[in-house]
This record gives C-alpha cells, sequence and structure tokens, in this order.
C-alpha cells in the first residue's frame, strides 16, 4: 500500500489476442461462438457477464486447460505475446506465462499452504523460490499462520492461497476467475485490493472474470461483457460503469443477482433485435 | 518364543512394506490397480542375478544395472501398455495389468527355467547377536534397506518437487496441469518409481532366499497390507505390511502349537483381508475427504 507505483510498461503492447474464437464441447455442444478480446499488457481487463455466458470457457480456451474437458478451440486464434498458442497443452502453456487460478480456488486441499504455495513454482528452476514465498507472505500474512493442511482454510484465505499460487508461477498473465465468489463484501474489497496491488506492484496483467461487475469495474482499465457465448458490450470500465444497460443489469446492487437475470433475457432479445 | 517371531515378521513385514508402498504410488498417482506388482520383483531380482552370474559384475555394479533396466521397464510398461488404455473401464485396465503378470512370470520361466536359483555369496553368514538373537547380517540389511526406502518416499512426497507434483496429480488431475505439471510425466515416474523400489526388495528376497517365481507371490502379499492400510496411503502400506508379516508368523506358530489347520503362514494374511474389508472397506489410514470450507 504504501509502495509508489510504478507505471505499468508501454500501455500499448499487445500481451493476449484472443481473435474470433469458437468453442466447442464434447464436439457437439457449441458454448463461446466468434469470440474476440485483446489484453494489453500491465493491465486489468474485467470480462462481466452472466452465470452460463461462457466465461469459464473463454479462460480454459486461453490456458488449455480446455483439453481437460472435452473441449476444444474449433475456429479462430489465440495468441499469446506474438505466438499462436491454440491447442497446446495446458502444462505447457503455464511455462510460457500464463496461468489460471480456477473458479472455485481449487487449492490441494491435502497440502499445507506452503506446499500448495511451492507447488505453484513447480515449473521454475531458479533458486528465488524461498524469497517469493515471502514475497507471497507479504501480500497475505495471514497465510504465513496458517501451518495446517490448506483444506481447513476458509474460504477468503483459500482464494488468498491461490492467487499467491499463482505468483510463484512468475506469470506474465494470470487468468482469474471469479475471485469474489463466496466471500463477504469485506473479504471482497481486500481480496480486490490485493489484486490491484499486484498488477502495480508487480506488473503482472490480469484478465478478470467476474459476476461482481461493480468491483470489477473498479480494479480493470477496460471490459468486455458476454452473453451466450458473444460479446454483447466492451469498453473502458467507466463507460462500462456508466452505461444504462450494465447499470440496469449488472450493477444492481447486492441480493438482486437472480432477478437481474431474468431481466437478462429481455436485454438479450433487445440486442438482438438491434 | 514369540520375540524372534515378531522380529521374524517385522523384517519380512518392511519388504511387504516396501512393495505396498510401490503398489500404492501408483494407484494413488494413476488409479491404476497394479496385479504385477509381485513380478516387478521377479523381473528385477532375475535381472539382478543375470548381472551378476552371467555377466560376472561386481554386486554394486550389477545392482545399479539393475536399478536403471528398472526404471526403463517401468516407463516403457507406463507408456506402451496404460497409456493407450487411460479413459478405458477400470475392469479393462486391470486385466491389462493382469496379463502383465502372466506374461512376465512365463518368460521369467522360460529365460530362467522353473528352479530356485541362488545369488553368489554376498555377505559372510557369521549371524550378529541382538538382543540374544542370532540375526543373519542380511536380515539387518534387509530391514536397512527398507527403512532407508521409506525415508525415501517421505522425502520425496514432502521434499521434492516432483513428489509434490505427483501427490497434486493424485488430488486433482486439472489442478495439477493448472500448474504446469504434465500429467502423462508423472504417470510414467511412477512406475519408473515402483518398479525401481519394487525391484531393490526383489533383489533383498533374492539374496536371502534365492531367485524363484516365488517372488510373484509378494505381489499377492501387498493385497492384505494395501487394504488394511488403505489403498491411497503411502503410510498406511507401511503399518499394514508391517502388521501382515507379524500375523503371519504368530499364525503360523499358533497354528503349530494349538489349531493344526495348517498352512496359515501363507493363509492367514487373507483371512485378515476379509475381515478388514468386512468391517473397514476404506482400510484404516483411507481416504476421508476434507470438506471444503
Ligand atoms: N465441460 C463442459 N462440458 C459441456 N458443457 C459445458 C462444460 N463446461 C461448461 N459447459 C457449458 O458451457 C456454458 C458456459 O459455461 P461457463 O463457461 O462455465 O460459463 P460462465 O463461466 O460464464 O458461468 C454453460 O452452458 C455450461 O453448461
Ligand atoms: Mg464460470
Amino acid at each position: 500500500m504504501s509502495a509508489p507505483a510504478p507505471a505499468p510498461v508501454a500501455a500499448t503492447e499487445m500481451l493476449l489476442e484472443v481473435n474470433n474464437i469458437e468453442v466447442v464441447y464434447n464436439d457437439v455442444i457449441l458454448v463461446v461462438r466468434g469470440l474476440s478480446l485483446a489484453v494489453l499488457k500491465g493491465e486489468i481487463i474485467a470480462l462481466l457477464g452472466a452465470n452460463g455466458a461462457g466465461k469459464s470457457t473463454t479462460l480454459k480456451a486461453i490456458s488449455g486447460l480446455l483439453k481437460t474437458e472435452e473441449g476444444e478451440v474449433t475456429r479462430g486464434e489465440i495468441r499469446f505475446a506474438g505466438e499462436r498458442i491454440n491447442g497446446i497443452d495446458p502444462h505447457l502453456i503455464v511455462r510460457r506465462g500464463i496461468f489460471q487460478v480456477m473458479e472455485g480456488r481449487r487449492i490441494i486441499a491435502d497440502m499445507t499452504c506452503l506446499e500448495n504455495l511451492r507447488l505453484g513454482a513447480f515449473t521454475r528452476s531458479d533458486n528465488q523460490v524461498k524469497s517469493d514465498i515471502d514475497m507471497v507472505y507479504g501480500y497475505f500474512p495471514r497465510l504465513k499462520e496458517r501451518t495446517g493442511l490448506a483444506g481447513y482454510l476458509s474460504g477468503g484465505e483459500q482464494q488468498m492461497l491461490a492467487i499467491g499460487r499463482a505468483l510463484m508461477a512468475r506469470p506474465k498473465l494470470i487468468l482469474m476467475d471469479e475471485p469474489s465468489m463466496g466471500l463477504s463484501p469485506l473479504l471482497v474489497k481486500e481480496v480486490f485490493g490485493i489484486i490491484q496491488r499486484i498488477n502495480r506492484e508487480l506488473g503482472v496483467t490480469i484478465l478478470l472474470v467476474e459476476q461482481n461487475a461493480r468491483m470489477a469495474l473498479s480494479v480493470a482499465s477496460y471490459g468486455y461483457v458476454m452473453e451466450q457465448g458473444k460479446v454483447v458490450l466492451d469498453g473502458t470500465a467507466a463507460a462500462l460503469a456508466d452505461n444504462e444497460d450494465v447499470k440496469e443489469f449488472y450493477l444492481g446492487g447486492h441480493g438482486a443477482e437472480r432477478k437481474s437475470f431474468r431481466g437478462l433475457k429481455s436485454y438479450k432479445r433487445r440486442k438482438r433485435w438491434l | 518364543m514369540l520375540l524372534p517371531l515378531i522380529l521374524n515378521g517385522l523384517i519380512v513385514g518392511a519388504l511387504y512394506g516396501v512393495v505396498a508402498m510401490s503398489f500404492v504410488l501408483i494407484y494413488k498417482a494413476s488409479q491404476v490397480v497394479n496385479f504385477a506388482q509381485g513380478e516387478f520383483l521377479l523381473v528385477g531380482a532375475w535381472v539382478c542375478w543375470w548381472f551378476l552370474t552371467d555377466w560376472q559384475m561386481p554386486f554394486w555394479m550389477g545392482f545399479l544395472f539393475t536399478l536403471a533396466f528398472m526404471t526403463c521397464f517401468g516407463i516403457i510398461l507406463q507408456v506402451v501398455v496404460l497409456r493407450p488404455l487411460i479413459g478405458e473401464p477400470v475392469i479393462s485396465v486391470i486385466m491389462a495389468t493382469v496379463g502383465l503378470s502372466i506374461f512376465f512370470q512365463a518368460l521369467m520361466k522360460w529365460i530362467f527355467g522353473v528352479f530356485a536359483k541362488p545369488f553368489p555369496p554376498i555377505f559372510s553368514a557369521q549371524s550378529v547377536d541382538i538382543l540374544g538373537l542370532q540375526v543373519q547380517p542380511v536380515y539387518l540389511l534387509s530391514l536397512g534397506i527398507s527403512l532407508f526406502i521409506m525415508a525415501g518416499f517421505g522425502w520425496f512426497f514432502t521434499a521434492s518437487k516432483h513428489g509434490l507434483a505427483m501427490r497434486a496429480t493424485a488430488f486433482d488431475q486439472q489442478v495439477a496441469q493448472s500448474l504446469g505439471i504434465s500429467v502423462p510425466k508423472v504417470f510414467a515416474m511412477s512406475w519408473a518409481i515402483s518398479a525401481v523400489v519394487s525391484a531393490v526388495a526383489g533383489v533383498v528376497v533374492g539374496v536371502v532366499n534365492g531367485v524363484s517365481s516365488a517372488l510373484s507371490f509378494y505381489g499377492i502379499k501387498v493385497f492384505p497390507a494395501v487394504i488394511l492400510g488403505g489403498l491411497d496411503s503411502v503410510v498406511g502400506a507401511v503399518l499394514g505390511g508391517l502388521v501382515i508379516g507379524v500375523l503371519e508368523n504368530v499364525a503360523q506358530y499358533v497354528d503349530a502349537e494349538w489349531l493344526h489347520w495348517g498352512n496359515m503362514y501363507a493363509i492367514a494374511p487373507f483371512y485378515a483381508l476379509v475381515i478388514i474389508l468386512m468391517i473397514k472397506p476404506y482400510g484404516l489410514f483411507g481416504t476421508r475427504n476434507i470438506e471444503r470450507v
């Protein structure tokens, strides 16, 4: 918090480019249809949308984890740091610098915090793993006190561990899937504060998937809104936060999610008639 | 009277524990129930015997060559036989390992004959005195090697990054991949380590009793041990092995003294197996899932 925020690297450098991709599960279920987005180096980009819009699928397409779920990018192209990465095995994509923090945190419950963190550094062979563990503890001091199994951590702590584990890989890009899920408003604030610090202080680019649009737009510079496998709206975070449709359906306040989900359908219809 | 029985049981039981650990390793990492575990001992012992007799190698050299051979053996088995079966029904995989078991038993008989052959003498047979018991040095060595392997497993799974990767793969393959771990490599590594460790046990038994198809039987003895300990617990495998080792010795003694049912040494572990399955199907240390908060 006290550290002066160094300006992110040349804000025009393209890090990730998704061009018109189509994703199919089990050879038949078409889930993402013609989605494009761009992520510039050093930024936090928000990917918003209701449950089932295809946000997680999009992240898995980028990280290659789609392969582990019988999914496939059947059309279009994903470029990372200038190179095409479609179809590459997920463990090799991690080595290229993309790390996905999956929905539901997915920490390894029968290992300790420390073991989880060390596993985050699996792809590394340098000798700075120890100092990076201290760096992670710097961001999440309460993890340091937890010596038991990670499965016994609270939801917030598990989310912190999942983010800390991602940092251990020293990625260029973190794909973060719903970090606020299941956390109390206070914890959400804390976690998002740290996401912002990580981005500023470590220069890690972040593609942030969220249902909590208000929170996501407060840390992002640019955002995309997804619906039924397509981007239906994009713009700067400020513009999206001001957009009437976004306000109505995504910023409707807490506890209104169910209601807005129904409303969403008419939103879709409206969009289509346009 | 009971003390030598128990000591003997612990020495043999430690070996069971080692074989059981290497069985659990494969099961945990790749969810394969390996019915050919005993043949790892058999192949390892015969190959080592071959290096020592036909090639006249000194023991340490033949032993190292055996370890190298078994590393390749484990990897090749996994890649050629089991990798294509990933995603196939469990029963197909089980039949494949049963097939491997039969195949290697027959192959070893075909190459090396059906009679037990002794290893060239490695240690003086001078027995040592421990707690008033006369113990042969090979038995002490056997116990030492077992303990060394167990410590090695402990180190591997908690301190080495590949051990952690193996545990991660056992926990959740998708998560493992998201961390940059290659699951096929982990599978191959688990088979290689398992084959090597079992071969060490095979050589130890071979040095003590000579090499013969009886070595395969260790692969069967593993089942009561791992069922007792829990199929997916390495610590349980060790304890299960020790218990079974002691149990068969004590059972034999009880049988010889009082029961006179005969052959208790070989059968008692399986009585135990049935009883365990009835009262505690997940074993003493089998997975209890930790609920997410
Ligand atoms: N592994 C899968 N196999 C088949 N269909 C899937 C799979 N994962 C997700 N889907 C479907 O794809 C759609 C989008 O899912 P997802 O990407 O998880 O959405 P979001 O993350 O935006 O909530 C949903 O309709 C879901 O049912
Ligand atoms: Mg999702």
